[in-house]
């Protein structure tokens, strides 16, 4: 198993996002990706391991495969919304739109001048493929879970761009960004269960008609 | 001519039946029935045979004509799907469209047969088994599409013959998206679980049961045994793809391949006895999810 392998199963958990309407499969899906992502800097830099790269992969899929779930599922089950129904987006169009995104990002990563090359060619198509998938999940969706959900995504292909261009000093990057998404997603829990404490439900959309 | 090329539509048409005699048998042990004969398709294609038909005054020519023509495209079919590295009857640059639209072809005389008894109930399903396979087709096309494109042939044999062990270790994943994508296209055509139940008569959820309702004795017989075919051209072509056995020796490969038609009615078994089907409303997003892989792997292997 080489990292192309690893980088293909991250394209296929962004797919599965986009095509699942269930939270909780969503929630699992992302938390997927997080290990994935975290054991990614393992397989790059396999040939000169550090400490720091297993202190990263460690801290990346405790905090993204474990501790961001069970943040998420209770912010699901306090707020009792088991599943998006009515996205702005259907599914359907939604996987069409993926593979749309999927394309363009391969030509986009052929024609961007990278400084130092990718360790594998799927590395910067699939960064880019997150970073798209994460945005139209923001915005495609109603659901504030799924939002989260987007913006972990986001921040998944920011991270794989990094991981694999970035050789030295990355650490502390990571680390800072590491610790800004959790108090996000933190932050973001919380915020779902106070909406749909005050409002009952978690429809972002129909807060735009809240007026003061 | 070679004479292993005959010998694949010979082994089609004498043990099709049994590849659904295999997972009708699986499906029995996973439930823990004793199940039916291994040979039963044939013992009913055999009973068929020897009854008359009966036919509506209602309908035509075309309802007649139905599986005659399906059977016949199959037949054709036959002679252009290798089995692993074996030579086919015939082979020619492009002939996987042939392939794609001889079914295509059965499908369309199966659905007019149909629509020819002017039964709402078989129209039901005839629209339900287009739709379905308006999507289908877009996936198998674009997978075979991947396929050709990684072996550098547009020729199902061609295609099929040029997988090996190198090929897999080189290309592996697109391979397997599009091992996926077939096994998808296999169960809808094929109509099984989780696309269509084939056991099931309950009017709202049957798609190709319910158009072949009206067919008796031989006209059926065709149909059943047009069924069987297909599935095993479909399995044929996926076992060709997963099994990258291409030792050489034809008796070798041939083996391989046929163990692999077993394991994969077996597979087929397995998949119906742990899956329920999907709502209707559902299959279309399992399909379209098909093409996205194939669409994937296309992708990956263009670049």
């Amino acid at each position: 198993m080489n990292a192309d392998v690893l980088l293909i199963l991250v394209v296929l958990t962004n797919l599965r996002l986009l095509g699942s309407s269930r939270l909780g499969a969503c929630i699992r899906t992302t938390a997927a990706q997080g290990i994935l992502l975290g054991l990614l800097p393992l397989w790059l830099h396999a040939d000169n391991f550090t400490w720091h790269i297993g202190m990263m992969a460690l801290g990346s899929v405790v905090l993204k495969g474990a501790v961001f779930p069970w943040l998420l599922f209770r912010a699901i089950r306090e707020a009792e919304v088991q599943r998006e129904v009515e996205p702005f987006v259907g599914y359907n169009l939604s996987l069409l739109v993926g593979v749309a995104a999927f394309g363009v990002s391969f030509w986009l990563s052929r024609r961007l001048p990278l400084p130092d090359a990718a360790s594998s060619s799927l590395l910067v198509p699939s960064a880019l493929f997150s970073i798209m998938a994460g945005l139209f999940l923001i915005v495609s969706r109603r659901k504030a879970v799924n939002q989260v959900l987007g913006f972990l995504v986001m921040e998944n292909g920011i991270y794989t761009f990094g991981v694999g261009l970035v050789r030295e000093g990355s650490l502390l990057v990571e680390l800072g960004v590491l610790l800004d998404v959790f108090v996000a997603v933190f932050v973001m829990g919380i915020i779902i269960f106070h909406i749909s404490r005050e409002f009952d439900h978690v429809d972002t959309d129909r807060l735009s008609s809240l007026k003061d | 001519m070679n004479p292993l090329a005959l010998l694949h539509p010979f082994l089609a048409l004498a043990l099709a039946p049994l590849l659904l005699g295999v997972v009708n048998r699986t499906k029995a042990v996973i439930a823990g029935r004793k199940g039916q004969p291994l040979l039963q398709l044939y013992y009913d294609l055999w009973k068929l045979l020897r009854k008359g038909a009966v036919y509506s005054r209602t309908t035509t020519w075309v309802f007649r004509a139905g599986p005659m023509v399906g059977l016949a495209a199959v037949l054709v079919a036959a002679a252009i799907v290798p089995f692993g590295g074996w030579p086919t009857l015939v082979g020619f640059s492009g002939d996987l469209i042939l392939f794609a639209y001889l079914l295509a072809l059965m499908r369309f005389f199966t659905v007019i047969a149909a629509l020819d008894t002017g039964s709402s109930f078989e129209g039901m399903g005839a629209s339900r088994e287009v739709q379905f396979s308006a999507l289908a087709e877009p996936a198998f096309l674009l997978g075979l599409a991947a396929v050709a494109r990684a072996t550098g042939s547009l020729s199902l044999h061609g295609m099929i013959s040029s997988v090996s062990v190198a090929l897999w270790t080189q290309m592996g994943a697109a391979l397997a998206l599009v091992a996926v994508v077939l096994l998808v296209v296999l169960l809808t055509e094929s109509a099984r679980i989780p696309v269509d139940d084939p056991n099931t008569h309950l009017e709202l959820t049957m798609i190709h049961e319910v158009m072949v309702l009206d067919h008796s004795g031989p006209d059926l017989a065709f149909i059943l045994y047009g069924a069987a075919l297909k599935l095993w051209l479909l399995s044929a072509l996926l076992v060709g793809l997963v099994i990258p056995i291409r030792s050489g020796n034809p008796w070798l490969d041939g083996a391989a391949v046929l163990a692999g038609m077993l394991c994969c009615g077996v597979m087929i078994g397995v998949i119906e006895s742990s899956m329920a089907r999907l709502r209707l409303l559902r299959v279309p997003q399992l399909l379209v999810g098909a093409g996205v892989l194939a669409a994937l792997a296309l992708v990956l292997v263009l670049r």
